[in-house]
């Protein structure tokens, strides 16, 4: 595996990540629910999701951070540090569903570099997420 | 409580503390961000892989920065969260009938990333509470909670602002469905759109009750939320004797809609108690439906769980 993918002199405005296609199986999503410490039952038990008015468990916040991180990872690898993420969650992800993630580079300045991710399921925009990276960190 | 004075309440926490700082029961630990990277499919070396982290420039291995969150959070128990680990400002809102919760927005700024052995530490402020907003969930107030994340020597390591929804649930609408029976589409009949103004009518129908809101004496139908004369938003449940006379009525021919027989008579009845309602005549020759004549209430489940008034000639 590569550490560093791609370079800060590789990165300009308008570039696109590669995409990422993530099945939301119950699996996925009680392993990662259970991964990032979150028992809420809405996000392991169909039974007490469903009382709540909802069809079935659905993915939580913390692991739709962790999958714009990894998204945005993928590409950027370890060359850069990465100085913040803020989402906004949409339509829920449940069981059966697929999260594509796709994500733009939208500002550079320096070393800082400014992508936008958005992840669509078949309801709409499950997320949409700014994440700021710095490229002056690494060794 | 008025939705003024919890607003007001839960305005009064702006600025202070929602619980007690939560330290973690673990200090930052390679099994658990492993766990992590497996459930998200992170392949970083920099997660799990001594060299690979140095020659990135870190000190060794380190965490993901999403999982600043995931260290602090509170353990899984049988039958959910202890009080403490609620938030009193939440559950102002719980207690208005606010039951709902759903995390809109989370912004984490990250101040170094953590290393194992970290032990952090997190606090919670309240930042601010919304107005009043209609969402599709349902009409509620946005909470945002702003976290500082610290570490054993209380240095900062990140913060987070955390916007959660506290709403009250939209009421659950009947599901009509197209059945098919003899091979022949059999149609649903319409169904109404339950609000919080009126269901206490249709769960009153599907127990064979006819009620009616009273505000001060006055009775009203068909439901609404406020008191014409009074203005007032609070009301009580009465119930119809069901008995009463047809004040007018209509006998339709056309246009046949599915789901009724024809002719059909809809008839508008005064109450004893002085409400009109429209209905449809149960058993009863369209001939013999005349203004005056004396009815009486009955119940028809028309489709499994869906009961309807209607009137039969006394």
């Amino acid at each position: 595996m590569s550490n560093q993918i791609v370079t800060i002199s590789d990165i300009a405005v308008g570039q696109s990540l590669p995409e990422l296609v993530v099945p939301i199986t119950a699996s996925a999503i009680v392993a990662s629910a259970i991964a990032t410490n979150d028992f809420e039952n809405v996000h392991h038990d169909k039974a007490a999701a469903q009382a709540t008015g909802v069809p079935d468990i659905f993915m939580n916040i913390l692991t739709t951070n962790g999958f714009v991180q990894r998204f945005v990872s993928d590409w950027c690898g370890a060359a850069a540090r990465i100085d913040s993420v803020d989402i906004k969650l949409g339509a829920p992800n449940f069981v059966g569903d697929t999260m594509k993630l796709t994500g733009e580079v939208t500002e550079v300045q320096g070393d800082k570099v400014e992508v936008r991710v958005s992840g669509r399921n078949a309801i709409g925009e499950h997320v949409g997420a700014t994440v700021k990276l710095n490229f002056g960190g690494a060794a | 409580m008025t939705d003024d004075s919890l607003l007001a309440q839960a305005r009064e926490w702006v600025g202070r503390a929602a619980n007690q700082p939560a330290t973690a029961r673990d200090p930052v630990n390679v099994p658990m961000i492993r766990r992590w990277c497996e459930a998200m499919g992170e392949t970083n070396a920099i997660y799990f892989d001594e060299s690979a982290a140095q020659a990135a420039g870190h000190p060794g291995i380190v965490a993901p920065p999403a999982m600043l969150e995931v260290w602090t959070m509170a353990p899984y128990r049988p039958g959910g969260r202890t009080a403490e680990e609620g938030m009193a400002v939440l559950n102002l809102f719980d207690e208005a009938g606010y039951t709902g919760v759903v995390a809109t927005n989370t912004r984490q700024e990250y101040d170094r990333y953590l290393v194992p052995g970290d032990v952090i530490t997190s606090t919670p402020i309240v930042d601010d509470v919304s107005d009043e907003k209609r969402t599709a969930l349902g009409i509620g107030h946005f909470v945002t909670l702003r976290y500082e994340f610290t570490d054993a020597s209380d240095e900062r390591v990140g913060r987070m602002t955390f916007r959660v929804l506290k709403f009250k649930p939209n009421l659950a609408q009947p599901k009509a469905e197209a059945t098919e029976e003899g091979g022949e589409n059999k149609f649903p009949h319409p169904r109404p759109a339950i609000t919080h103004d009126n269901a206490f009518y249709w769960e009153g129908l599907s127990n064979r009750k006819l009620l009616f809101q009273s505000t001060d004496g006055r009775l009203r139908h068909p439901p609404g939320p406020m008191d014409p004369v009074s203005g007032s938003l609070e009301f009580d449940v009465v119930e119809s004797s069901g008995r009463g006379t047809i004040h007018s009525f209509v006998v339709m021919h056309q246009p046949r809609l599915p789901g009724f027989e024809y002719p059909l008579p809809v008839v508008l009845v005064e109450l004893e108690e002085g409400v009109r309602l429209v209905a449809n005549v149960l058993d009863a020759d369209p001939k013999e439906v005349e203004i005056g004549r004396k009815v009486e209430v009955d119940f028809v489940e028309v489709e499994p769980g869906y009961i309807l008034p209607a009137f039969r000639l006394s």
